[in-house]
């Protein structure tokens, strides 16, 4: 999949993969969810159980020399799927040996235990190093040549989050400050751009999950250097521009005096008031999370109470990140142990991937996507990055917009009897629905919905106190969406202090216990 | 090949067809032909079928938990196989279904592949941890993947040894959904097989129709209402709508397939004595009046019953199918291989509705399961068998149909060279088979042309 994802990125790069006809299915990532209008440049050897007692390394050259011959590609990656690799075939050495005119890369992945990002980043690092193979590092000197510094941007890819809008920002972004952008890859990249990599002043790696590997070995074998911030949200911007600088030996606090963004400015507003605080899930891949941790407290005043990644290869840096903000890092690729300490954090916003929009749903808590994997609806038609200064307005509008508006907020605790603002209302801007409805999710059908979601919450019913019917009624006047909290922190409050029947009393010491 | 372990031997010999097919036409094409070149074969009538071998772009048996585990409601689906094969399972989903629907993948790692003790101990250990966590599980599907078979990893066995370990509470059954063995739909023909074996036996002498082949509930219930109408003395479906309900089965049940891709079910059920009635499916108003009229034959219905009971709603529908059968008729269409719902549709569709077949390509063709509707195809028709997916591709751009049956993954790369196209997955999901979808399935395929004509660009 990983290897996939970067031929798919690519121009002139064909991949041929030895697997089974239902491997194909990756496929249809790229054509429906980015509505990609061409077909990854994949063939699969479909190797079937009547194929396994015959000769199966057959199969693979038959599949390699067809697809040379159709689709002529300028490099040739090759490589296994898990149940490819069990057939012990090593296609790639078949390749090799088949005297093709175009490079041949094998992909060595040991499959079975690495993941897709590491697949990804393998597979770049080594089309590269194959393409690159017997060049020279240049001298380069941008004043001496009388040009401006060169940059090349890596680490973008198919099916990443919002990439292609990131590319045009950072362009954008760097020619602000004077740097000229030499290629970017894999994304857009022929294998003959690849080729002009060593003509850059230096890397930015945009995406280190797929792109640092790369960017480490062409420092040492190009003495190219690179930039390691990842310009998401307003502070990560003026750091990389900083950054840039260093690297590239300019100037570039003209560029980030000159930058624009209306996020420092909407977030001081009084409207933004009702966003202190707010207490902020975060999970996804390692970069994205550690951008969005900071943007979340530094920029817009919230409270992280938990982030984690699926990104085992960045633990170190995730655990610094959770370290800054009082938590501890969740890392692991198990939704349920996430929709665990979703359940258990009880947050007010979730910022995840579509997996934990799935689970914030099932919750009813308000969640934005700030990471892949990702979905159709993240690939907007408009013009949405995430990284630049527009992109942290971008951030702005997608983090807030699931939450209440300010006013919203307290005009529905002061009019709370009235049936417009009743509980089953929804804030006015996410449109008319119930607030049933709208957590009421659109995929598994009756046998997700119906799943209480307090059974996973670690408070089993069995534990739960009884409410005074004066008590319950009490809790009905707070407004509806802090009433859950409300309810879960009087029990918890309760419980710890063995009180079995819940009065009103008990829920005015629980409130003055935990404050809002 | 109701027998796993026999299923896994397969591997070894070269012999055994992939597909399950019988005798036959399977095998005519596999193993001869280096890939592009046609082989051709007759069929009955002169019906010429062309056999290809190569890419494939097509699911594999997993997809079917998809529907299966919406069906069966007390059964829980655990695919023991690779990342891959989970991935598969949540994008054939459609969604990610992160809610902790009733199916999962058990992930095959590195020590599991080192040694199949390990293996085993694992598995064992993950089940006896979800059975604790979800008691509401009745029957529990091991289901074999390419990994799991390539490591020989029996899971017969496993199911065997975890029931007892489960001292009856559970029932465990092991079936394969792996791309070695199936191709989508075919999915539910293994799961359906590893049912048969533990159906009750029906009481001597008592006759009854067993439908078989999921059905939406819907759907289901209409036809059980023309059923009861008729007479029909004793009427059940499998699946059935809970593992605890399972039909019984014996020499006086009559079989009516209600999908053409559950051969090897039918097979392991004419084993335990049940007879096959020979029918057209029931698409649309003819399929559906033919496929009712043989059952009803079989129990001695006369034909004047049926005709009365099924009169209003033929009536019906074909007052709804007049709409669309205007859009359609003269309208060019080509079949990738994909559901196996090819053939019964592509009928449908030029009987029916008037549109010119220009090819169909079916995954595998189950003679078993088609004669009836063979009989009812042109008898100069493009029928392939098996995919070369690019070359496929090469007839389909020279054909140019007015609108093409593809796979999710082809769709929008065919809509951006100019095609129009009708993914085939939603046949298989939506509610298509009866008198009273027979205009909803015809809409299916106008409603792809329509949008067509609607947009400016
Ligand atoms: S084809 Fe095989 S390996 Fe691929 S998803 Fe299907 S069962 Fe798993
Ligand atoms: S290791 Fe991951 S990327 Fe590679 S084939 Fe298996 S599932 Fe796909």
């Amino acid at each position: 999949m990983g290897a996939i994802r970067i031929a798919a990125s690519m121009q002139g790069v064909h991949c041929v993969l030895h697997a089974p006809q239902g491997d194909s299915y990756a496929d249809l990532l790229f054509t429906m969810i980015a509505r990609s209008a061409k077909r990854p440049p994949v063939t699969y050897t479909s190797f079937q159980a009547r194929d396994l007692g015959a000769d199966t390394a057959e199969l693979v050259r038959k599949t390699l020399r067809e697809t040379v011959e159709r689709f002529q590609p300028r490099a040739l990656l090759v490589g296994e799927a898990c149940t490819g690799e069990l057939l012990q075939d090593q296609p790639a050495a078949l390749a090799q040996g088949m005297g093709f005119d175009c490079p041949v890369v094998p992909l060595e992945l040991p499959a079975f235990t690495r993941k897709e990002h590491w697949g990804a980043s393998e597979t770049f690092h080594q089309l590269v190093r194959t393409l690159l193979r017997g060049q020279q590092p240049r001298t380069l000197d941008p004043v001496a040549e009388g040009r401006r510094p060169r940059a090349n941007l890596l680490g973008a890819t198919a099916l990443g989050f919002r990439c292609r809008d990131d590319i045009a920002e950072v362009t954008k972004l760097l020619d602000s400050a004077g740097v000229d952008v030499n290629l970017s890859a894999p994304a857009g990249a022929s294998p003959e751009d690849l080729l002009r990599i060593p003509e850059a002043d230096f890397n930015v790696c945009l995406y280190p999950e797929i792109a640092q590997s790369t960017c480490v070995w062409l420092e040492r074998m190009f003495k190219q250097p690179w930039v390691k911030t990842v310009p998401i949200g307003v502070g990560a911007t003026r750091d990389f521009l900083i950054e840039v600088g260093e690297v590239a030996g300019i100037d570039t606090s003209a560029a980030i005096a000159a930058g624009r963004t209306r996020l420092p400015w909407f977030s001081r507003s009084v409207d933004s008031t009702y966003l202190t605080g707010k207490r902020v899930f975060i999970f996804g891949d390692a970069s994205h999370v550690i951008a969005a941790a900071r943007i979340a407290t530094e920029e817009l005043g919230f409270e992280v109470v938990g982030l984690g990644s699926y990104s085992r290869e960045f633990a170190r840096e995730l655990r610094a990140a959770a370290e800054r903000h009082g938590v501890e890092a969740l890392i692991s690729d198990d939704y349920l142990e996430v929709e665990a300490a979703v359940l258990e954090l009880a947050p007010e916003l979730v910022l995840g991937t579509q997996m934990e929009r799935h689970i914030a749903k099932r919750a009813g808590i308000p969640c934005a996507v700030i990471s892949s994997p990702v979905h159709v609806q993240d690939f907007p038609a408009r013009y949405a990055p995430q990284m630049g200064f527009e992109g942290a307005n971008v951030i702005f509008d997608t983090w807030v917009h699931p939450l209440m508006m300010g006013l919203e907020e307290h005009l529905i605790t002061m009019f709370r009897e009235d049936e417009e603002f009743n509980d089953e209302a929804v804030a006015s801007h996410l449109g008319s629905g119930k607030l049933t409805a709208a957590s009421a999710d659109t995929a598994p059908g009756p046998a997700t919905t119906a799943e209480p979601t307090t059974s996973a919450d670690g408070m089993g019913a069995d534990a739960a106190p009884a409410w005074e019917p004066e008590a319950e009624r009490e809790l009905k006047k707070i407004p509806f969406f802090v009433r859950g909290k409300a309810r879960r922190n009087t029990e918890r409050y309760a419980a710890e202090r063995g009180v079995a029947r819940i009065t009103v009393e008990t829920l005015y010491d629980a409130k003055a216990y935990f404050g809002r | 090949m109701t027998d796993m372990r026999s299923r896994s031997q397969a591997k070894a010999s070269p012999a055994c067809a992939a597909n399950g097919l019988g005798a036959g036409i399977g095998d005519q094409g596999a193993g001869q032909l280096s890939a592009g070149q046609l082989g051709a074969g007759d069929l009955a009538g002169n019906l010429q079928v062309q056999h290809e071998q190569g890419q494939r772009q097509v699911f594999c048996g997993l997809a079917g938990i998809v529907w299966l585990h919406r069906k069966i409601q007390d059964a829980f689906f655990l695919v023991v196989g690779s990342r891959t094969c989970a991935h598969l399972l949540q994008s054939a989903a459609g969604v990610m279904i992160f809610a902790e629907p009733r199916f999962a993948t058990a992930v095959l790692g590195d020590r599991d592949l080192a040694g199949l003790a390990d293996c085993n101990e694992e598995l064992d250990r993950v089940v006896t941890e979800l059975l604790a966590r979800r008691p509401d599980i009745g029957t529990l599907f091991l289901v074999a993947s390419c990994p799991s078979e390539v490591i020989k990893l029996d899971l017969e066995n496993a199911a065997e040894r975890l029931a007892r370990a489960q001292q009856g509470r559970v029932r465990v059954l092991a079936y394969s959904g792996s791309g070695l063995d199936t191709t989508f739909t075919q999915g539910e023909d293994t799961c359906l097989s590893a049912l048969v074996p533990v159906l009750p036996e029906a009481a001597a002498g008592s006759d009854a129709l067993l439908v078989l082949g999921t059905l939406p509930d819907v759907v289901e219930d209409q036809f059980r209402r023309l059923f009861e109408a008729l007479g029909i003395p004793s009427l059940h479906f499998l699946p059935p709508r809970r593992g605890s309900e399972l039909p019984p089965v014996g020499p006086g049940t009559r079989l009516l397939a209600a999908q053409p891709f559950v051969g090897d079910t039918a097979a392991a059920l004419i084993d335990r004595g049940a007879t096959l009635i020979a029918a057209p499916y029931p698409f649309g108003i003819e399929g559906t009046r033919a496929w009712i009229g043989v059952a009803a034959e079989a129990f001695g219905i006369s034909a004047e019953r049926v005709e009365a009971v099924t009169a209003p709603a033929a009536k019906r529908a074909a007052v709804g199918l007049e709409r669309y059968r205007a859009q359609l008729a003269g309208k060019r269409i080509s079949f990738l291989p994909d559901s196996q719902l090819e053939i019964p549709l592509a009928r449908f569709l030029q009987r029916e509705c008037g549109m010119e077949l220009v090819e169909v390509g079916v995954p595998y063709l189950d003679r078993r399961m088609m004669g009836a509707e063979l009989d009812w195809l042109p008898a100069a028709l493009r029928l392939t068998e098996g995919q070369d997916l690019e070359r496929q591709l090469d007839r389909l751009r020279a054909d140019r149909p007015d609108l093409t049956v593809c796979g999710l993954g082809l769709a929008n790369p065919l809509e951006a060279e100019g095609l129009t196209t009708k993914w085939s997955i939603e046949l298989v999901f939506s509610p298509v088979h009866g008198f009273d979808q027979a205009a909803d399935l015809a809409e299916l395929f106008v409603r792809p042309l329509n949008r067509r004509e609607r947009l400016a660009f």
